[in-house]
């Protein structure tokens, strides 16, 4: 099982997922760190995430946009709050607008991400999810998933009108 | 490890936890909800934290939107948001699910590691 803990919370509105992979740790690492394979698992199989900018040092910004079945756009975007190759790494998550453009006063979550080597060999990865509120689960949700993409496509839309939240 | 800066206090858990936070800020929720209403006074003599305490854990409760505080005369009474705490749960099940979908990705990834090679 490559999933061994899984921890909600939520009131924190928190998710952590832990997980082990018969790979080196620094194998682990380039699924965050090499935007190609990013753009492999984040998106759901209906659409694609395309990353178009991705610089993972401290401050930098990581942009992105899933593609789906009739053309249509989602953009989203990370900025590097830490990062420690190949063992820590903490992103703000938040929406993009149609431009692809990020919206940096709509930060939606915190992901935090450690990886580990524990003795039994492999590697552990505990990824961590703090989102703001639940429009920002419900954004994740939304363009995370492939019914979320189909039936959500209108709700981003609302979403990037709202105005900024305090 | 040393380096293991964000790593919580729950991480060596292994079992599957589906319940909200064990803290007391939870607890306070959860006599909220079963109450109806509380005052902060009676939170706080009901627990062994001070007044201070309760209120900061109300407060950080209020902002989630989890509870809603009202003032009745002299008394601030408590009230738990049970919808959005269902709504809240509802949600974290669904991007549960959604990061099981993300690890398989990642494990198949892993699994080909000459399909594509990194920059």
């Amino acid at each position: 099982m490559t999933v061994i803990s899984v921890v909600k919370d939520a009131e924190a509105r928190t998710l952590t997922i832990t997980a082990r992979f018969d790979a080196p740790i620094a194998r682990v690492w380039q699924i965050w760190s090499d935007p190609r394979q990013l753009e492999r698992w984040w998106g759901p199989p209906s659409h694609p995430a395309t990353v178009t900018e991705h610089d993972l040092a401290p401050g930098g910004t990581i942009r992105y946009h899933m593609t789906g079945p009739e053309g249509d756009r989602h953009g989203g975007w990370f900025r590097v709050r830490a990062v420690d190759p190949p063992h820590t790494l903490e992103l703000d998550a938040g929406v993009a607008d149609a431009g692809g453009h990020q919206r940096p006063d709509t930060p939606t979550a915190v992901i935090r991400v450690a990886l580990s080597e524990p003795a039994g060999g492999g590697t552990q990865m505990e990824i961590s999810t703090a989102w703001a509120d639940d429009e920002a689960m419900e954004w994740m949700l939304a363009t995370g998933t492939d019914a979320g993409m189909t039936a959500a496509a209108g709700q981003i839309d609302e979403l990037l009108g709202l105005p900024a939240r305090a | 490890m040393t380096s293991m800066k964000f790593t919580p206090a729950h991480a060596t858990s292994t079992a599957i936890c589906p319940g909200p936070g064990s803290g007391t800020g939870s607890s306070v929720t959860r006599v909220a909800l079963a109450s109806g209403a509380d005052s902060v006074s009676e939170l706080a003599r009901r627990y062994p934290i001070s007044f201070a305490a309760v209120h900061k854990h109300v407060a950080t409760l209020e902002r989630a939107g989890l509870v809603t505080k009202t003032r009745h005369g002299r008394e601030q009474r408590v009230r738990g948001d049970a919808a959005a705490l269902r709504s809240a749960h509802r949600l974290l099940d669904d991007l549960e699910a959604l990061w099981h979908g993300r690890i398989d990705r990642i494990e198949r990834i892993l699994a080909h590691p000459t399909e594509r090679a990194p920059q």
